[in-house]
């Protein structure tokens, strides 16, 4: 009876998912036959490597402004209640607005006539900057899109942290500061791990956003991908998917296996 | 107020004011009057809604979306509540089986899945149609309904069915006078998310949508490539207006 009822849903997601996605990976290696060529000459393969270490920058840099951004935000949050109404609307309203608006809305501020320009050159500058287009520009918009991802996590652990702990080592002569870092900071890591793992993982697979932004020089690995689909190359495209799948799945599994990020991903769901 | 006070709010400040920038900024574009990009807008008007409203591909465009992602909402909450309830009672080891291949979608590099899907159904003859469109966006719409029907599923004192039975209910009868009425803000949550997933989806689109069946977001992107006219603003303001109110509402029902 119970698998009855999850049957319908199962069959449906075999046929119109897993199989296709399945089907086209195996492109990999069954291409024109069987053969694990097309990983042995990812080795050798320059454009690919280029390709994925710039993927891979592109994550760490945008996990890293994320991380500086996200944490004041949560620290905020859930110390400041008075003002905590104010400041997850400001969250949650960019974060339900689509990526492909949040990035149109990017290119509107970073162009050549754009508001910053605009403002940078009222304010005395020669010539206009050239941030639409470059790296630069992506790794701005992802941090906007991905930051409320950092938020989140991170106010849920801050939230779990017994007040009791603070107010002891203020009453035994701890500075507000040695507090933070010494109790705070360290109680908080499952939800920095959380959201680091979270927008880390979700900067990888990032198409729209470097498409729209980030110009035509310095590609992520899912351009390369879309590019390579483009131009029927399915076995180099099934590759690097594989490949894109496998360092997203090997990172979730290493930080699963540090204490509390499981419970603080699930608990923060909501 | 000392430094050690004003600083941190200053800084969470000038944060919060980066998240809600951008938004913004559209916003006010799409009611300049100009006839291209620029910000301050020189004057306001209304005329790239009128733009918009007097387009028959943006309207066309529009009108598809929303029947797309209505037919999402009727599929994936259907298919999803069913699932969610069978599994919850599943044995453990097809239980965490059934959800890894669910909830995969979570966590499959979204460039993946639309071209694994292009990849089946250029060869189902699913490509440029609406069809399509419905069962890939149903499949990522999926994971929101079924996590959001286990969770209120979860918060159900199983009491309750059993004492319903207990009094002679039928099985189909305590699910429909208290399992359901017990879950039904998670299944209406989870509607609202599978909306929202197939209103807002843009990188399966791109590859299967063709020229016959070119959603919202495909006509942004397409004239995207082309130039940054202010349309774009009108329409992006009418998402978010429309995205914003649904979400609050799946926030405030959730809670």
């Amino acid at each position: 009876m119970p698998l009855l009822l999850a049957a319908p849903l199962l069959l449906f997601m075999l046929v119109f998912y897993a199989l296709p996605v399945l089907s086209m990976l195996m492109r990999s290696v069954n291409d024109p036959n069987w053969t694990l060529s097309h990983y042995a000459s990812l080795t050798g393969d320059t454009v690919f490597l280029k390709v994925f270490s710039n993927t891979l920058y592109t994550s760490l840099t945008v996990t890293a402004g994320a991380l500086l951004l996200g944490y004041p935000v949560a620290l905020a949050l859930v110390r400041a209640p008075r003002y905590a109404p104010v400041i997850l609307i400001l969250i949650l309203l960019p974060f339900w607005t689509s990526v492909l608006v949040r990035s149109y809305a990017w290119m509107v501020l970073l162009g050549r006539h754009g508001l910053i320009n605009e403002a940078l050159l009222a304010a005395g500058m020669g010539q206009p900057l050239r941030i639409l287009n470059t790296p630069l520009a992506t790794q701005i918009a992802m941090v906007h899109i991905l930051l409320p991802y950092m938020v989140l996590p991170i106010a849920n652990a801050l939230r779990q942290i017994d007040p009791s702990l603070a107010r002891a080592a203020s009453g035994l002569g701890a500075t507000p500061w040695a507090t933070f870092r010494q109790i705070t900071l360290p109680l908080s890591m499952p939800g920095v791990a959380a959201g680091v793992l979270l927008v880390f993982v979700l900067a990888l697979g990032f198409y729209i956003t470097p498409a729209m932004v980030g110009g035509t020089r310095e590609i992520t690995l899912s351009m390369l991908i879309a590019q390579q689909v483009d131009q029927l190359n399915w076995a180099y495209a099934a590759t690097l998917s594989v490949v894109l799948l496998a360092t997203a799945l090997a990172i979730i599994a290493a930080f699963y296996r540090l204490p509390g990020v499981g419970h603080t991903l699930r608990t923060s769901a909501r | 107020m000392t430094v050690t006070r004003v600083l941190p709010a200053a800084v969470v400040g000038l944060i919060l004011m980066f998240l809600a920038l951008p938004i913004v900024v559209v916003m006010v574009v799409s009611f300049s009057s100009a006839t291209y990009l620029t910000f301050p807008p020189p004057a306001f008007g209304l005329r790239w809604y009128s733009a918009y409203f007097a387009s028959d591909d943006w309207l066309r465009s529009t009108r598809l979306s929303l029947w797309v992602a209505a037919s999402v909402v009727v599929l994936a909450t259907l298919l999803g509540t069913l699932a969610a309830l069978g599994i919850a009672r599943l044995p453990k080891a097809l239980r965490v089986l059934a959800s890894a291949l669910i909830l995969s979608p979570l966590i499959v590099p979204v460039i993946v899945v639309a071209i694994g899907i292009y990849y089946a159904f250029a060869r189902y003859g699913l490509v440029g149609t609406p069809a399509g469109l419905i069962l890939a966006h149903t499949c990522l719409a999926v994971p929101f309904v079924v996590t959001s029907v286990n969770a209120s599923l979860a918060g159900i004192d199983p009491r309750l069915e059993q004492a319903a039975l207990s009094l002679g209910a039928t099985p189909t009868g305590t699910f429909f006078q208290i399992t359901l009425p017990l879950i039904r803000p998670g299944v209406l949550v989870g509607a609202l998310f599978a909306f929202i997933t197939s209103f807002d989806e843009l990188v399966v689109a791109l590859f299967i949508s063709g020229s016959g069946a070119v959603t919202l977001p495909r006509r942004m992107w397409d004239d995207l490539l082309y130039q940054i006219e202010p349309t774009i603003a009108a329409v992006s303001t009418l998402t978010i207006v429309l995205t914003v109110v649904l979400m609050g509402c799946a926030h405030l029902l959730g809670k």
